[in-house]
């Protein structure tokens, strides 16, 4: 009790809480404009100029960069969603259904599609199927593949999704709804499914912007040159022109779209927080 | 014939036995009132009568359609049957004219006049007319309460349940809910209203039914059972209830 008494300026070390702060933040500082000189000194930067910021390798991307490079990631991404979205439903719905078979399938659905890298998937979409289905093919091509491959992924991230949003509508709406003489489906329907979506928003355009970069694994499936989405087409850029910038270029093309969709997810979730409306 | 016929009606929650067997009939027009203490059983009863609790064994018919009969379309019994929950369970997402049209739109499949039509006219009778476009959120807890017994009267029901209608309410809103149930009384509808608002079961009730246990200890009129009431567990409940600051230390058992 006694140490208390004694001013708390002299205590640890004999320095002063203002001054052991200027300290620590001087520090941290230092530190900092120390690693950025360093990579700035170490770095050549006529190379960077040439190799990542060529501003006539940059020219020669256009317009194929947008019209068939981010055109087909948007179409990927799209479709694939399209397809996670209805898959996603489904399957949230047999993870809540009363017959057992259907929440077993849901559920190992979603572990399995969850557990695997989205590249085994595309490499199983590309091959596996044409073998496990011999004279299958994925209609739509390397499109229908895309879709289907980010679909079977997507899906599993959306049911678990859409579940927790109808779990979260509490159960006096569907007592309410089925004491008006709404059917199961119709009370799920009219009633559940509409409150769930406005819980679900935020997470489900977070889930876009992961698709949308897990688009660039379409890659692998042997795509034609008007094919390409971004990524493909900023890897045979840079082949070609034996420079960096195409990927560079690309990059900044996926940040044109994830950025605004990420800060639109946490506006939405900011105002679901307050309340609806 | 009886709006409601309860027969040997029991119900389980696993190894608690909720309803131990009871019987009720309740007539066209009549309003009954039960009441009882927490864990009575008298919610599970009035839950069972629209099948929202399924029960465990016994009969119920409502308006001559045995709902417990296994081939009986439960979704088009329930039409008949409204139901006012003590947590109002307005639909959100919908406005007050929404809340009150939907199910007409899609189970009755009237069409959007008609049902606006109708939903006009119950929210007219329940004293919200102006509130048609607000959603439930804006609105105090006595105006949603009474935003669901529209809601439930443009079904054109036969019979009307109330679970504890005004125990979420904040006091001073009671009355208006109390109000627009007295109107209904009036106006002849069939009503069975789970409640622990002794001074409407007194003078709005035809018949009050005291529950303890699991099974129906006392009825009849209001004047018999709250003023006169023959049972021993009948009177120590409503001792509790009409003078709560009497009760001593370890006397109530809920």
């Amino acid at each position: 009790m006694a140490s208390t008494s004694e001013p708390a300026t002299t205590g640890g070390g004999g320095l002063t809480r203002r001054r052991r702060r200027q300290l620590v933040l001087g520090g941290e500082y230092g530190v900092f404009v120390v690693a950025i000189v360093l990579l700035a000194a170490l770095a050549d930067w006529h190379s960077l100029h040439i190799n990542f910021f060529n501003w006539s390798v940059a020219k020669s991307l256009f317009p194929d960069i947008i019209t068939v490079a981010l055109r087909n990631t948007l179409v990927f991404t799209a479709s694939g969603f399209a397809l996670g979205l209805a898959g996603g439903l489904l399957i949230a719905l047999m993870k809540l259904s009363s017959v057992p078979p259907y929440r077993w399938f849901a559920t190992a659905y979603i572990e399995i599609f969850r557990g695997l890298p989205a590249l085994l998937i595309f490499i199983f979409v590309s091959v596996g199927v044409p073998i496990a289905f011999p004279g299958v093919n994925v209609p739509g091509g390397v499109y229908g593949q895309a879709a289907l491959a980010l679909g079977l992924v997507s899906a599993a991230y959306i049911a678990e999704t859409v579940r927790a949003g109808i779990e979260a509508v509490p159960r006096g709406q569907t007592e309410a709804a089925r004491s008006l003489g709404m059917s199961q489906f119709r009370a799920m329907r009219t009633i559940v499914i509409p409150q769930a979506f406005r819980v679900i928003i935020p997470p489900m355009t977070n889930q876009l912007v992961s698709l949308l970069k897990d688009s660039s694994l379409a890659l692998f499936l042997g795509v034609t040159l008007m094919d390409r989405e971004l990524t493909k087409f900023g890897r045979d850029m840079s082949n070609l022109k034996a420079n960096t910038t195409p990927i560079v270029a690309v990059g900044l093309c996926y940040l044109l779209i994830t950025i605004p969709l990420g800060y639109l997810a946490r506006r939405l979730e900011a105002r679901q927080k307050r309340g609806r409306r | 014939m009886s709006a409601i016929e309860i027969s040997d009606l029991h119900k389980s929650f696993g190894s608690l036995e909720v309803l131990r067997g009871v019987d009720l009939s309740i007539e066209s027009g009549e309003v009954v009132c039960v009441i009882g203490p927490s864990g009575s059983g008298k919610s599970t009863l009035l839950r069972c009568v629209n099948l929202l609790e399924e029960p465990s064994g016994g009969a119920i018919s409502v308006d001559g359609v045995e709902l417990t009969d296994p081939e009986v379309d439960i979704d088009a019994a329930r039409r008949r049957i409204g139901m006012v929950f003590q947590s109002f369970n307005l639909f959100p997402h919908l406005t007050v004219l929404g809340n009150v049209t939907v199910a007409q739109r899609k189970v009755l499949k009237r069409d959007k006049a008609e049902a606006e039509r109708v939903a006009r006219r119950n929210l007219e009778r329940v004293g919200l007319a102006d509130k048609v476009d607000e959603y439930p959120e804006k609105l105090s807890g006595g105006q949603q309460q009474r935003v669901a017994i529209a809601r439930a009267l443009a079904m054109d029901p036969a019979v009307m349940l109330f679970d504890e209608p005004t125990s979420a309410l904040d006091p001073e809103l009671v009355g208006d809910v109390l109000g627009v149930m007295r109107g209904l009384a009036d106006d002849g509808m069939t009503m069975v209203v789970v409640t622990h608002e002794m001074s409407f079961a007194r003078e709005v009730a035809d018949r009050v039914v005291f529950m303890d246990g699991g099974v129906v200890v006392e009825q009849g009129p209001p004047s018999r059972v709250i003023m006169s009431p023959e049972h021993e567990r009948t009177r120590s409940f409503l001792a509790r209830v009409l003078d709560p600051a009497a009760a001593r230390v370890g006397g109530a058992d809920d």
